[in-house]
């Protein structure tokens, strides 16, 4: 289990009494929710509490239905879409499905936000970044591959290899471990680690498995039914008495079995 | 009153018949507001060159063989049928002017227009709705690219200036076919056919079909961006993009056609 980050520390992303409904589904109910600079935060939760909506809002793919968001310091609603794209280049997101651009290799996929981002890289200075974020993921032989050529845990890998290459300074992981094997889980949730202290980032990792929660939060968030129940490190969530949290424990602890 | 209810078969709420009206009010707003943003990020900076050359490439070089196919096909078929009609009034000779005000003035932009429709729109469908159902577009979208810009505007541009440039070579190529089986059968001379052919052909025609293949090539482009983009439930819903975008882009064309045809006739 790692340890907890002094609160003392910048906080990077901000929620406020943040609401957001579907229709007649309520999927976000006044949720709160503090990321400090250098800090892993898990938001834990079963499938359709709004975990993957909650991070949506953040990078602002989704809008709001009521309450505040501010990331590095910025509210997003203030933000026009100019400024909404400069602040995207400091969030990555690392999607469920890892997003990779199907026609396109690994290294075009790679190259992509920064040939958008950062026009005046020389052809020398692109691949040099390239390689070396293919290296810090551990996939630099699968360079000049196509996406269909990979593995589900390569993927993932790329995917966030591709979010790393613009050095955010925050990183949104949407089910990192995701029909992923327990082998391939083990190192995704060391590759976010190591993320974490290579390159400095704050995270949010949305999941529902205990293990890479353990492994990867500093802190962690219950998400029950659109709120966040209870938050702190891995033991003092589950030393609640909620049968809710305690069924989620179980059932983790299980099928694990 | 028995209301007219029945399930919708997407998220399973019963809908009445008035919903429905109001869904079809609500698409046809959400159409209008995606062509308004298309014509405001059209034509401000920064313009995406490269990728619409890339899409103008994909279109027009990748369209080549069958349209050279079809328009060839289209010629000698369509010269085969018209013979034993004129030959009854001894009038073969009219062959050539009869055949290029037919593919000048519609079969060239019509057989190109539903071809592309069938090619390059389902393309533009399935392709834009993969992106958006493997969240392709999201990722774009929050690694600092205008995804409607780069993906939406270059293919619309593509297939809008592209279709003029096919339209005219089907022309080219079946007025070729053409020429074969009059030569064959008429034993006419390349110069004769050429001289009879444009003879009857006005400015106003060729305007006319430029026109409308610009217009078909707008539709084919907008309407496969459209449903690709609003793509949603997996996979059916790409196989769904793809399907509607041929049907939909045909459909509008034979409206346009009607259309312009009227417009053009009323000019003559």
């Amino acid at each position: 289990m790692k340890e907890t980050i002094s609160h003392n520390k910048e906080k990077v992303i901000s929620i406020e009494n943040l609401s957001k409904s579907f229709g007649k589904i309520n999927v976000l109910n006044e949720v709160n929710l503090e990321v400090y600079k250098g800090e892993n935060v898990v938001v834990l939760g079963r499938s359709g509490s709004g975990k993957s909506v909650l991070i949506k809002i953040i990078s602002g793919l989704i809008k709001k239905d009521s309450g505040h968001v501010a990331v590095l310091g910025k509210e997003m609603e203030s933000l026009d879409s100019k400024q909404l794209q400069e602040l995207r280049l400091h969030i990555g997101f690392s999607f469920q499905g890892s997003a990779l651009y199907d026609g396109m290799s690994v290294r075009e996929n790679l190259e992509f936000p920064l040939i958008r981002n950062k026009r005046n890289l020389s052809k020398k200075e692109l691949t040099e970044s390239v390689e070396q974020v293919l290296h810090d993921v551990g996939l630099l032989q699968t360079i000049d591959q196509m996406p269909s050529e990979l593995s589900g845990g390569q993927k993932k890998r790329i995917g966030i290899a591709r979010t790393l290459i613009l050095k955010p300074e925050i990183m949104l992981y949407d089910e990192p471990t995701g029909g992923i094997d327990p082998i391939t889980c083990v190192e995704l949730n060391n590759l976010i680690n190591k993320v974490q202290e290579q390159y400095n980032t704050s995270s949010i990792i949305i999941t529902h498995d205990l293990t890479c929660a353990k492994t990867t939060g500093n802190r962690i968030a219950m998400l029950i039914d659109g709120k966040i129940e209870r938050q702190g490190n891995f033991d003092e969530v589950f030393a609640s008495e909620d049968p809710r949290i305690r069924a989620f424990y179980n059932y983790n602890f299980i099928t694990r079995s | 009153m028995a209301k007219d209810i029945r399930m919708d078969q997407q998220d399973g709420q019963a809908k009445t018949f008035g919903d429905r009206i109001m869904d079809f009010f609500a698409s046809l707003f959400d159409i209008y507001k995606f062509i308004a943003r298309f014509c405001k990020e059209a034509f401000t900076a920064p313009f995406e060159f490269r990728e619409t050359i890339r899409q103008c490439f994909n279109v027009g070089y990748k369209s080549l063989a069958i349209i050279t196919l079809t328009g060839f096909i289209t010629g000698i078929v369509f010269t085969k049928q018209s013979r034993p009609s004129l030959s009854e009034f001894g009038a073969t000779s009219w062959l050539p002017s009869l055949i290029s005000i037919a593919l000048i003035r519609a079969l060239a932009p019509l057989i190109t227009a539903l071809i592309a429709a069938g090619k390059i729109g389902s393309n533009i469908g399935a392709e834009l709705g993969s992106m958006n159902v493997t969240e392709q577009i999201d990722a774009m979208e929050v690694s600092g690219t205008n995804p409607f810009r780069f993906l939406v505007v270059s293919r619309v541009l593509a297939t809008t200036f592209m279709l003029p440039v096919l339209m005219v070579y089907a022309g080219f190529i079946g007025l070729m076919g053409a020429f074969l089986n009059v030569h064959q059968n008429e034993l006419t001379s390349f110069t004769t056919f050429i001289h009879d052919a444009f003879t009857r052909i006005s400015f106003l025609d060729i305007f006319a079909s430029v026109f409308k293949s610009l217009a078909y090539g707008f539709t084919i482009g907008i309407t496969g961006c459209f449903l690709g983009y609003k793509a949603s439930q997996g996979t059916v819903g790409v196989g769904r993009a793809a399907n509607s975008t041929v049907v939909a882009s045909m459909f509008l064309i034979f409206i346009e056609e009607m259309v312009i045809v009227q417009i053009v006739n009323y000019m003559r």
